[in-house]
C-alpha cells in the first residue's frame, strides 16, 4: 500500500490530507473535514492538472508581449513541455482575446489562447 | 485656466474604478469621467495573467487581463469617457481636480462627486528595515510581475523571495516558467499571507521551500545583490542566532504587503482609517468629505477582484443617487463596534435609515481562529451567532446586516468573533 500526503486547496482551512492507494487506486482519504476534501485528494493523486498562464512576443503590437493560457488544464507532469513549446513562439498583432496561438502545444491535446487584445500598430 | 465641471469623476481606471464607472452610467449618470495614469484600462490586472479571477462574478476562472476586458467591453458599448496617461495631483475638499498629461497639459475639473479608486502600492524596501547592503536587484513583487508579463524582462535569475504574499508566491512559480531559480520563500509571520492554492500550486509543485518564521538578516552585494542570509526567528521575530543560511543570488523580491494609496484622498482632507490606512466610510461608501466615494484596495486591500466589483458597483450606485440628491441627508450614523479578533469593518458606520435593505459588512481577523463563531450584535441583542470553522488574516470576511434590525433609535452595532 502506498499514500501520499497532500494540502487541500479548497478553502483556507488547508487540511492535511492522506491519500492511501493499493494498485493506483485510492483506497482511502482521511485527514479531510468535508468531501471537498475526499474529492481532491482523489483527483490529485490520479491525474493532477494545471492551467498553464505565460506570455508570448508579439510583434507590431502596440505592447511588446499578449498574455496567453492553456485553454484547458494540462497533466502537472507537461507543464514544462508546454513552456518549452513556447520558448521560441511570436506572434503577428493583431490579438483578440481567445485567438488560438499554437494548437495542441507540446502534443497535449490542449490549445494555447490569447488572454488579451493587441492592437497593431 | 478655463475650468470644465463634471458631474462624476472617477480616479483611476482599474477594476474599482471601471466597474464603478459602468454602475454610475447604468444609474442615468451620463456626465462623468474615468482618469486613469497607464496608457490603458484595467489596473493591476493587466499584469496578473494567471488564472483564478471572477469565479464569483462569472462562474469561471479568468486570467486578469480576459477579467479586466468583460468590464472595458462595457465601457466601451456604454460610450464612458476616459483619458489615459492622466495622472490626478490634487483634490481639494470642493472637489477641484487638477490632473496632467503630456499632450494637453494641466489641466483642472470641478466634479459634482467623485469615487476615489487609485488601488494600492505594495510596501516597499524602505519600509521593511531591511539590514545589509543596497544594491541593485531588489524589486517588489509587483515590479517584478510588471517587468516579466507586460514588458518581457527578466528581473533575475537567481531568486529569494522575502514574504508570502499571493503576488510573491505567484512570481515564484512565474519566474521558474521563465527559467529562473527559487531558492526559497521565507515569511516573518508564523503563517503565509497568501492563499493555500498558491502555496500548492506556486511552490510545491516546483519544490520551493516556505521557511515560516523566517527572515532576511542579511544582503550582501556592491553593484548587484549577491546574496541573501534567511534566519529562524523567535516569537517576538527576532532572529535566533546559529539559524543563518546565505543563498548566493542576484534578486530578492519583496512581497510584504500592500497598502492603500492615498496621498490625493489626504489632500482632499479625507479622514483615514489607522488600521485600513483607506478612507473611513459609510454605509454609502461615502467619505466624511460629502460626495466623494471611495471603493476597491483604496478603501481595504481585498483577496478577490470579484469583491472588488462588487464594492465599486453600489460606490457608483450611490454616487449616481448623490448627484441626484435622492438619497436623504445622513441623520444617524451609528459605528460599528469590533471585537475579539475583528480588526475592522467596511463601512466603519452605518444610517439605518440610509443603509441597504441587505448591507454587506467586510472585515479582517487579526489572528488565524479555528472554530468558533462570527457574533452580530444591534443595541446588545444578538442578531447573528454564525459558526466558522476557520477565519484567517489572508481572508476577508463579510456578513449581511438587515435593516429590519435597525431603526432610528438604534444606539451600537457590534461585530466580534467568539472562540470556540
Amino acid at each position: 500500500m502506498e499514500t501520499r500526503q497532500l494540502i487541500c486547496i479548497n478553502c483556507p482551512m488547508g487540511c492535511h490530507l492522506t491519500v492511501s492507494m493499493e494498485d493506483g487506486k485510492v483506497t482511502e482519504v482521511t485527514g479531510n473535514t468535508c468531501p471537498r476534501g475526499h474529492t481532491y485528494g482523489i483527483s490529485e493523486v490520479t491525474h493532477p492538472v494545471r492551467m498553464v498562464t505565460t506570455i508570448v512576443p508579439v510583434e507590431n503590437g502596440e505592447i511588446p508581449m499578449v498574455s496567453c493560457k492553456s485553454a484547458k488544464p494540462v497533466d502537472k507532469d507537461k507543464i514544462f513541455d508546454v513552456i518549452a513549446a513556447l520558448k521560441n513562439v511570436e506572434v503577428q498583432a493583431p490579438v483578440r482575446i481567445g485567438d488560438i496561438l499554437v494548437s495542441n502545444v507540446a502534443d497535449t491535446g490542449v490549445d494555447i489562447v490569447a488572454t488579451k487584445e493587441v492592437s497593431r500598430i | 485656466m478655463m475650468k470644465n465641471n463634471k458631474q462624476l469623476v472617477i480616479i483611476g481606471g482599474g477594476p474599482a474604478g471601471i466597474a464603478a464607472a459602468i454602475a454610475a452610467k447604468k444609474a442615468g449618470i451620463d456626465d462623468l469621467l474615468i482618469l486613469e495614469r497607464d496608457q490603458c484600462l484595467g489596473g493591476i490586472l493587466n499584469q496578473c495573467i494567471h488564472n483564478g479571477f471572477g469565479l464569483h462574478t462569472f462562474g469561471e476562472e479568468l486570467t486578469g487581463p480576459e477579467y479586466a476586458w468583460r468590464y472595458i467591453e462595457q465601457v466601451n458599448e456604454l460610450n464612458i469617457p476616459y483619458e489615459l496617461n492622466s495622472m490626478v495631483l490634487d483634490i481639494t475638499p470642493d472637489k477641484e481636480i487638477r490632473y496632467v498629461n503630456s499632450e494637453e497639459g494641466v489641466k483642472r475639473l470641478r466634479a459634482k462627486a467623485i469615487i476615489l479608486a487609485m488601488g494600492c502600492r505594495e510596501r516597499p524596501a524602505g519600509a521593511l528595515s531591511l539590514p545589509g547592503d543596497r544594491p541593485a536587484g531588489i524589486y517588489s513583487a509587483g515590479t517584478a510581475q510588471k517587468l516579466v508579463n507586460i514588458d518581457g524582462l527578466m528581473p533575475g535569475q537567481e531568486v529569494v523571495i522575502l514574504g508570502s504574499g499571493d503576488i510573491g508566491l505567484i512570481m515564484a512559480r512565474r519566474m521558474t516558467f521563465e527559467g529562473a531559480h527559487v531558492h526559497t520563500v521565507a515569511e516573518l509571520m508564523p503563517y503565509s499571507g497568501g492563499l493555500k492554492r498558491n502555496i500548492v500550486q506556486c511552490l510545491d509543485d516546483f519544490d520551493i521551500p516556505l521557511q515560516l518564521s523566517h527572515t532576511v538578516t542579511n544582503i550582501k552585494g556592491k553593484d548587484r545583490v549577491e546574496s541573501v542570509t534567511i534566519a529562524k526567528v523567535d516569537e517576538n521575530r527576532k532572529p535566533i542566532p546559529g539559524t543563518e543560511i546565505e543563498y548566493p543570488c542576484d534578486t530578492l523580491l519583496l512581497s510584504c504587503g500592500l497598502i492603500p494609496e492615498n496621498e490625493l484622498s489626504q489632500k482632499a482632507g479625507i479622514e483615514l482609517s489607522r488600521i485600513t490606512q483607506g478612507p473611513r466610510v459609510n454605509e454609502l461608501l461615502e467619505t466624511n468629505v460629502e460626495g466623494i466615494f471611495a471603493c476597491g484596495n483604496v478603501l481595504h486591500v481585498h483577496d478577490l477582484v470579484d469583491f472588488v466589483s462588487q464594492e465599486a458597483t453600489k460606490a457608483g450606485e450611490n454616487a449616481a443617487e448623490y448627484i441626484r440628491g435622492s438619497k436623504p441627508a445622513s441623520g444617524h450614523e451609528i459605528p460599528i463596534e469590533t471585537g475579539g479578533l475583528v480588526r475592522y469593518t467596511v463601512p466603519f458606520e452605518i444610517d439605518p435609515l440610509r443603509m441597504d435593505k441587505k448591507q454587506t459588512v467586510r472585515f479582517r481577523v487579526a489572528n488565524v481562529q479555528k472554530g468558533g463563531y462570527v457574533n452580530v450584535y444591534v443595541d446588545d441583542k444578538r442578531l447573528i451567532h454564525r459558526k466558522k470553522k476557520i477565519m484567517a488574516p489572508g481572508e476577508m470576511e463579510s456578513i449581511v446586516l438587515n435593516r429590519e434590525w435597525l431603526d432610528e433609535n438604534s444606539q451600537s452595532i457590534r461585530i466580534e468573533t467568539e472562540a470556540e
